[in-house]
């Protein structure tokens, strides 16, 4: 079990955001998570790297409790890859900077090394040609690659998206679900929160739908797309595809 | 027209005094330098203390900060100079402006730091950290070099406002370039070393001006 996520509660002051959410993910799968706005899933998503300080329950990540106290947090997070839906690259760095910044400052790499390192990760999601270009002078697409290179680089257990093609034109969705999809061929553990409904339906291992803080149900995009049990997953799916 | 000329353009006076004000130009370049390290340096560090959200400590420094912004230089310069010695603190003259502007100076470039590290958007912080970096090295590699960026054009405003306050100097018998151009118009008295002296001035800082304008397009880039 890569992600193994039992009980979790977060709350925003007043507000119950999660409410006992039991999430386990398996080595190399693809875990789809939906539902409505406001559901909880990027909160989940946030809670598994402690962006988002969870409430109560327990979160493990590659067999390490992420909650316990004195728990290295940089070290866990270095483990785990985070893609987000505005891309977070950082302005002042070229797109081998921004892959080779973590290398070199968390890993300790040496300069030669981590460069190396960087341009293969920006090979692997087509960009080398682009290691000495800005962020502005880079387009969505080839943005949030960046953005996923700077994660693979160091080598995570898992992977986490949060929405990444959300804010997207509709024509640069695709490379970056070629990448995407490259990686879980590679065989990299990914949990996506995303609306790409017809990307789940080809490549995910499994669907989890959220509501109100809870998972209502989960299954392959096959159960879960064509007889879910609950009809709410049947408006909400259907609204999306229109 | 004359008149004028041998009021203000007064050769012989000027060539008299050059000497006087040409070595308070290098007390006021020295004088300059020590206030813009020191200030900004200072600044620089509040903020960065700020950003631990420690709330005592947060307390000092913004209570700190409003007073020195509401004090006028002069004011401090006179209570670090005349009033500290009554208690046994004593500064020359040139301590207590470096002190005095640099506190001043410190002050301001604190809350322009403090602006522009808030204004790197949250984003920047949660990549960083979601590849493992720790707070400082985040701080160090991610936002400050951002927030820099982000301060130069106001920084650059106030720092030469500030550095210019090295001629309050003159009241505390700092030598230079207005006392040296004063004590010239003193002896002499024609007003042509005053002439000099403002002369000296612009030599000093419309480079400085300049040099602003180009670091605010050299670090002018696009988002």
């Amino acid at each position: 079990m890569i992600l193994d996520v039992r009980a979790l509660h977060k709350s925003f002051g007043q507000l119950e955001v999660l409410k006992g959410i039991d999430l386990q993910v398996a080595e190399r799968e693809l875990v789809f998570v939906i539902g409505p706005s406001g559901s909880g899933k990027s909160t989940l998503l946030r809670c598994c790297n402690r962006l988002e300080e969870p409430s109560s329950g327990s979160i493990r990540v590659a067999g390490i409790d992420i909650m316990a106290p004195g728990v290295d947090i940089n070290a866990v997070r270095r483990r785990i890859g985070m893609v987000f839906q505005s891309f977070n690259l950082y302005p002042h760095l070229n797109a081998l900077g921004n892959v080779t910044l973590a290398l070199q400052k968390v890993l300790k790499k040496p300069k030669n090394e981590a460069q190396d390192l960087g341009v293969k990760a920006l090979t692997r999601v087509g960009l080398a040609e682009k290691a000495k270009a800005y962020p502005n002078e880079l387009s969505g697409g080839q943005q949030q690659r960046v953005a996923i290179a700077r994660a693979l680089a160091l080598e995570p257990s898992i992977m986490l998206f949060d929405e990444p093609t959300s804010a997207l034109d509709p024509e640069l969705v695709g490379s970056v679900l070629a990448v995407m999809r490259e990686m879980r061929e590679s065989g990299m553990t990914m949990v996506v929160v995303s609306h790409e409904m017809r990307f789940a339906r080809g490549a995910a291992d499994r669907v989890v739908f959220m509501d109100q803080g809870r998972i209502l149900e989960q299954g392959t995009p096959q159960k879960l797309f064509n007889q879910p049990e609950h009809s709410r997953i049947r408006e909400f799916i259907a609204s999306i595809e229109h | 027209m004359g008149k004028f000329a041998d009021t203000f353009l007064n050769w012989e006076v000027m060539a008299q005094y050059a000497p006087k004000v040409l070595e308070g130009f290098f007390v006021t370049i020295q004088l300059a330098i020590a206030v813009v390290v020191t200030g900004i340096a200072c600044g620089l560090l509040l903020a960065v203390a700020r950003t631990f959200r420690l709330r005592v400590l947060n307390f000092f420094i913004v209570a700190a900060v409003d007073v020195m912004r509401a004090l006028p230089p002069l004011v401090l310069i006179m209570i670090l100079y005349f009033a500290l010695p009554t208690v046994g603190i004593k500064f020359s003259g040139f301590v207590a402006t470096w002190l005095a502007l640099s506190a001043i100076l410190a002050a301001f470039s604190e809350e322009i730091f403090w602006a522009g590290i808030l204004a790197v958007p949250r984003g920047q912080w949660e990549a960083a950290r979601s590849t493992g970096l720790g707070f400082m090295q985040t701080m160090t590699h991610v936002v400050l070099p951002q927030a820099v960026r982000l301060t130069i054009p106001p920084l650059t405003n106030r720092t030469i406002a500030i550095t210019k306050g090295t001629a309050l100097g003159a009241t505390v018998a700092v030598g230079e370039i207005l006392y040296q151009a004063q004590t010239g118009y003193s002896f002499s008295y024609n007003p042509s070393p005053l002439t000099l002296g403002a002369i000296a001035y612009l030599i000093l800082f419309i480079p400085v001006v300049w040099f602003g304008r180009w670091v605010e397009t050299r670090f002018a880039w696009k988002r």
